[in-house]
């Protein structure tokens, strides 16, 4: 990038990402003093951003929004001092002692690195899906569900976010269609059977989506039965995306060891991943579990891991120092 | 922050957006949104960097469907940019400022 600078103080931490990994970590490292620098990026709040009532985070009874509760931890974290920016990280550098991310064209050094770029919104990538992006195809049910009030329209996907989305539309729709591949769910007991008992849902299985219909607007969708390989159109004016999530970890894939499908690998019950001063937490590096609670929780490990790495690196830089002042032979590697 | 933006209903949309001589940006949004809530303190910040050039307004979906249906929102946060009257350029979805810049950069030299 030709505008680009590097920002003169070196930090001890920067946190890559917003949503309660991102937060908890700046929270947990700006009360230890480590005065971190947060990349907001354009998806502040995360995933939680785009659900509704969150049921399962403990501490509130009666439920939270998703966006409030996002809301309220930025709030958390900015209350002790961490600097929010609302930008989107363009490069993440992880070779050597200094680690840098580029935002905005500026580039921001720092001792340590925790990761939380969480996972974003898989799409099908099937003809019309991009075209009609915003005209009846959504990736957000609670963004959008309220423009089709009283229409048809269909969820793919067979999780607990498409059981979720699809109970949530029929609020306004006539009806939902979930089309889901196969006959089996992944979703849940409790939300599967939520779906089920509700009238307003059909149910479309054995079924991919080939194509989205519409000029313009979305008209229908076009399928083809994975048993059989019969094709056949679904009259609906929506089609909801809830077909899982990619960990959103492209700037640093190369860098540091990643699973086949990109989460990023941490030592087992640490946030360490395998370069040095490099932490990782979140949906980026969890399979199992996403939830809004244990991304919490990995963003404070990962907040204490690099405090007490930073300290004992201090330590050894220290003695390091010392030991060359008195002209000793002391000289630890460090990568 | 707040301030730096106008706020438009279905029944003054015509005088404030239409018949403006300024090109006006109106930010189609709801309360419950999420996305919506992250784009907005930007566009405050956009409005308050560039109203010689540009007037930006809110206008709820949710109170004001009218407008929505009208110009086919089906999506939010949504952004029109309407120039003498017209719709010129449409945004869907929320986006970093320097990305939103881009994207006006037309209407703001």
């Amino acid at each position: 990038m030709s505008t680009e600078n590097t920002a003169p103080a070196v930090r001890n931490v920067i946190v890559v990402g917003s949503g309660p990994a991102g937060y908890t970590a700046a929270v947990y490292a700006a009360r230890a003093q480590l005065e971190p620098l947060v990349f907001e990026g354009t998806q502040f709040g995360g995933a939680l951003m785009t659900t509704t009532d969150v049921e399962n985070y403990p501490g509130f009874r009666d439920g939270i929004m998703g966006p409030d509760l996002m809301e309220q931890m930025r709030a958390q974290a900015e209350r002790f001092g961490a600097e929010l920016r609302a930008e989107d990280v363009e490069e993440i550098e992880l070779k050597g002692s200094v680690k840098y991310v580029t935002a905005n064209g500026v580039r921001y050094g720092a001792k340590a690195i925790i990761l939380a770029m969480g996972a974003a919104a898989r799409y099908l990538h099937v003809p019309g899906e991009q075209e009609l992006l915003g005209h009846g195809v959504s990736a957000c049910a609670t963004c959008d569900g309220f423009f089709f009030r009283d229409q048809d329209i269909a969820v793919v996907g067979g999780g607990d976010s498409a059981m979720e989305e699809a109970t949530f539309l029929t609020r306004f729709a006539r009806s939902v269609t979930i089309i889901h591949r196969r006959q089996e769910f992944r979703a849940s007991k409790i939300m599967l059977e939520r779906a089920k008992a509700n009238e307003k849902i059909r149910w479309q299985l054995d079924s991919e989506v080939l194509e989205v219909l519409g000029d313009g607007s979305v008209t229908g969708a076009k399928l083809r039965n994975t048993v059989t390989g019969e094709e056949s159109v679904l009259d609906v004016t929506g089609v909801f995306m809830a077909i899982g999530h990619d960990p959103r970890s492209d700037l640093v894939r190369d860098q540091l060891g990643v699973d086949e499908d990109g989460y990023v690998l941490t030592k087992p019950h640490t946030t360490y991943t395998d370069v040095d001063g490099v932490f990782a937490s979140g949906d980026l590096v969890d399979r199992t579990y996403r939830q809004a609670i244990t991304a919490a929780g990995s963003g404070c490990s990962a907040a204490i891991d690099a405090e007490r790495w930073l300290a004992d690196n201090e330590e050894s830089e220290q003695a390091q120092q010392a030991a060359e002042l008195v002209g000793g032979g002391y000289a630890p590697t460090q990568n | 922050m707040a301030g730096n933006t106008v706020t438009v209903t279905d029944s003054s949309f015509a005088e404030d957006v239409l018949n403006s001589d300024k090109p006006v940006l109106v930010d189609f949004w709801a309360t419950w949104c999420g996305p919506c809530r992250m784009v907005a303190p930007v566009l405050e910040e956009i409005a308050g960097e560039h109203a010689d050039k540009i007037t930006i307004a809110k206008l709820d979906v949710d109170a004001n469907p009218t407008i929505a249906r009208d110009y086919q929102v089906l999506s939010i946060p949504t952004l029109i940019l309407f120039k003498g009257g017209e719709p010129v350029k449409q945004i869907v979805g929320a986006k970093p400022k320097a990305a939103l810049l881009a994207d006006l950069s037309d209407y703001l030299g």
